[in-house]
């Protein structure tokens, strides 16, 4: 992009667009003789990978903008449509959800390789700005694209963020009325939401295309921090550097598959499960991984105003920093001392992530305080002190010399590293929801564990059966049509008996031409009928609690894992914290109160339930239910086969999902490979 | 942006009958899509709420000026935490009043911040006492 090419395209026809509209040679000028240093490590694939995933999220999401439906009364049960009937939705949402983290992960890193190798110096300021405002656009269109489920951490979190602007003094109150669009947040915040956000991926668009301009006029930093100066420091972009990113963004790839289809929830929330509720807020209030070092230091500081002020200013600080530093030596490689900062820098961050994650008391809350102090002593204490106080190391004269005199660092290494970091980073959110006055569950063995899991038919049968002999009598089942009962990966029924099990449902229908409801038999395509007629008369029926829908209970109750549980989680693909609880719970009343706990008058004790005080009675007794297989008919089998049903219920194309996955691993693993050959024989004569 | 003419309308006054709720209950409705926690308070409470020292609260109000003189026993205050918008819950935390869950800012038995992150008290709605037992919020 950087003055006139003159290049000229061979076959005619381009010359002929090429005179008039040079755009061929400004792709040829940009992305394949533009030279790019040799020295350039893995870290600058990054580059390429935000790019990939922005083309990501924005393809995934107009597919899913397609089926999505943005009202209050209708967005919850539209996701959930588009992941149970859209054709292979359950993969366009994972894409879509687990991208966005994957999206924040890349920018971090991109973000701290731009400060380790000072990229955002002189002449690169405006460069590292623009990379900001991307950040700072990225950061809004996450936290709108987070509020579109409109599950309880959407709703609560949106709750949360807009009030944010109230602290502002005189005109806050009116900013977040046209935030909301109303007098709290509702159907017009999230139809505004919904606009948003998928207005500002493309206005992120646009401010990578000036990213990526700034980036050819000053060209790229390198990891020696010397500029180019002749043709042997250089080589072409293509295939050079095309390759290399090829072979990053497979490698990436293998990180993200592994979230989509092993590990979905993992970096999500339960809570999100639950359709949002104006009335009842959740326990813990916890935004996505990404913002979790912000949130910490808004709750760090005691006062409202300087609370939000401190966290935009977190933000903000990044664009200064260009001045706030300005040491000479670019590269934190010839800066011991600002390689030794930098590093605790990503240790407080880190921890700042973690600290967002806990509740808002005692040791955390002095911890956070102490933390935040240091995250901006770095900016502004002991960045522009180094730059005054610091001798760096010789810096070599050019790239080709310091090439010569490099030790070969192990790429391994690097990956190790790097997916440690991102495990440790991410699963602080699972950390949030501690415990809560309940006993851990144990564990079990389910048949759908595992990469290779699948559910155990007759499990599915059975569970069907306690479901529609004891749960149904209050528990709905809403997202679950007699239909799926036929589908692969389910009980196993064939239509027939699918279509017999419906017609033994009455369901209500109508007006007909009388204008007057009426009852037939169910068919295939009815979804299970609920007990109750509204949520109201569920409520008064059974004491004042509502019982839940259980279509999704196992992917919307969890508990704390704690650390380091969570990091092992990620390694051995543990999901199974929602069947884990429903199975204790059921199996978790106790006649005998424990000293010491108290059970008001109308609720029972549980073992396992959050508090020990459950409304709902013991529901399952031995011999209750009579198992045509054989199968023993104790609690301990009831509450295995029915926890294995609603698991299936929760996500009926897990078995598609996991069999997909293997395949994806083994051509993206094959497909690594050639390009790290690819990539060698290509540099072979670069190194 | 600002709220359309349909939101407007539904976030007309609305009238609240207290007659069924007892002493020590309260009752939480729905206005323009806030919780409202009325509080049908017990004497202590009362006592509680104005045995307090007004200059030593974090936002300085009395408990008269935050209920109706003649209609002292009710407490009507939005349940909206002045920090970040949580639903503080009710008979929790430490002063016989409100507790959020979210940051854990407490509000005591006449709904005044006394303890957490939050600025101020608990917004005291527009209202007027229609007869005894009955109030139109809005």
């Amino acid at each position: 992009m950087s003055g006139p090419s003159d290049y000229q395209p061979s076959n005619p026809a381009l010359q002929w667009i090429e005179r008039r509209l040079p755009i061929f040679g400004l792709v040829h000028s940009s992305f394949v003789v533009y030279p790019t240093p040799r020295n350039l490590n893995y870290w600058w694939t990054f580059g390429a990978i935000l790019s990939f995933m922005l083309g990501m999220q924005i393809l995934t999401g107009v597919i899913l903008a397609m089926h999505y439906t943005p009202h209050a009364d209708l967005a919850f049960k539209s996701v959930e449509l588009i992941v149970r009937d859209v054709n292979y939705g359950w993969l366009l949402r994972n894409m879509h959800a687990v991208g966005a983290s994957m999206f924040f992960f890349a920018v971090y890193v991109h973000m701290l390789r731009g400060l380790y190798y000072g990229s955002y110096k002189e002449p690169r300021e405006v460069l590292w700005i623009l990379g900001v405002i991307i950040y700072l656009l990225m950061m809004a269109t996450g936290f709108m694209g987070y509020v579109l489920p409109w599950g309880q951490m959407s709703f609560w979190g949106a709750t949360v963020i807009t009030n944010l602007f109230s602290a502002i003094p005189y005109v806050g109150e009116s900013i977040v009325t046209l935030l909301w669009g109303g007098y709290s947040v509702g159907n017009p915040t999230l139809n505004r939401f919904f606009s948003l956000h998928y207005l500002l991926p493309f206005l992120i668009a646009g401010v990578v295309v000036l990213h990526v301009w700034a980036l050819h006029v000053a060209g790229q930093n390198n990891p020696d921090g010397v500029e180019p100066k002749t043709e042997k420091d250089t080589v072409p972009f293509t295939p050079h550097a095309t390759i290399k990113d090829g072979f990053g963004v497979a490698c990436f790839l293998l990180l993200y598959a592994w979230f989509i289809f092993y590990m979905p929830n993992y970096l999500g929330d339960a809570d999100n499960y639950i359709p949002a509720n104006p009335g009842v807020t959740p326990p813990h209030i916890v935004p996505e991984w990404y913002y979790l070092p912000f949130y910490a230091i808004l709750r760090s500081i005691p006062n409202k105003l300087a609370g939000v002020i401190a966290m935009f200013s977190a933000i903000i600080i990044l664009c200064f920093l260009p001045w706030l530093d300005s040491a000479r030596t670019r590269s934190s490689k010839y800066r011991p001392l600002a390689k030794q900062f930098f590093w605790i820098f990503v240790v407080v961050c880190i921890l700042l992530g973690y600290l967002g994650a806990q509740p808002p008391e005692g040791i955390y809350v002095i911890a956070g305080r102490v933390l935040t102090v240091c995250y901006f002593a770095y900016f502004l204490i002991v960045l522009p002190l180094l730059s005054r106080i610091e001798t760096p190391r010789p810096v070599p004269n050019s790239i080709s010399e310091a090439i010569l005199a490099k030790s070969r660092k192990a790429v391994a290494s690097i990956a190790v590293a790097l997916v440690a970091a991102g495990a440790l980073f991410v699963g602080t959110v699972q950390d949030a929801r501690a415990e809560e006055g309940g006993t851990k569950p144990p564990g079990n063995n389910w048949s759908f564990a595992g990469p290779f899991g699948h559910y155990d038919r007759g499990a599915l049968q059975r569970g069907l059966k306690v479901y529609k002999e004891v749960c149904s009598n209050c528990h709905a089942l809403s997202y679950v049509a007699f239909r799926n009962l036929a589908e692969a990966g389910g009980p196993g029924y064939s239509a027939a008996q699918a279509a017999a099990f419906a017609s033994d449902y009455k369901i209500k229908d109508g007006p007909n031409d009388q204008g007057e409801m009426f009852e037939r038999p169910g068919r295939p395509a009815d979804y299970f009928p609920s007990p109750f007629p509204n949520e109201q008369a569920a409520r008064a029926a059974n004491g004042g609690a509502a019982p839940p829908d259980l279509s999704l209970i196992t992917k919307a109750r969890s508990y704390g894992r704690g650390f380091p549980m969570f990091i092992v989680d990620f390694f051995s693909q543990y999901q199974e914290q929602g069947p884990d609880y429903v199975a204790a719970v059921l199996q978790g009343f106790e006649d005998k109160v424990p000293e010491g706990v108290t059970i008001p008058e109308g609720s029972y004790y549980n073992k396992y339930f959050p508090g020990h005080a459950i409304k709902m009675p013991k529901p399952l007794s031995d011999g209750q239910v009579t198992y045509d297989d054989g199968s023993p008919t104790t609690v301990a089998q009831y509450a295995h086969d029915v926890t294995t049903f609603l698991m299936w219920a929760a996500e009926p194309h897990m078995e598609a999902r996991k069999r997909l996955g293997l395949q994806v691993f083994v051509f993206l693993i094959l497909f690594a490979f050639l390009m790290y050959f690819t990539k060698k024989k290509v540099w072979a004569d670069s190194h | 942006m600002n709220p359309d003419a349909s939101t407007i309308a539904a976030g007309a006054p609305i009238e609240v009958d207290l007659s069924p709720v007892a002493e020590g209950q309260d009752i939480k409705v729905f206005w323009r899509g806030k919780p409202i926690y009325i509080s049908h308070r017990t004497k202590k409470q009362i006592d509680e709420a104005r045995a307090v020292p007004v200059a030593s609260l974090p936002d300085p109000q009395s408990d008269e000026a935050r209920v109706k003189s003649g209609h002292d026993q009710w407490l009507v205050v939005i349940g909206i935490c002045t920090h970040l918008g949580c639903i503080p819950i009710a008979h929790e935390g430490n002063y016989d009043g409100f507790f959020c869950p979210c940051h854990g800012s407490q509000y005591d038995s006449s709904g005044r911040i006394r303890q957490g992150p939050a600025p101020a008290n608990l917004a005291v709605p527009p209202y007027t006492f229609v007869s005894d037992t009955k109030i139109q919020i809005g």
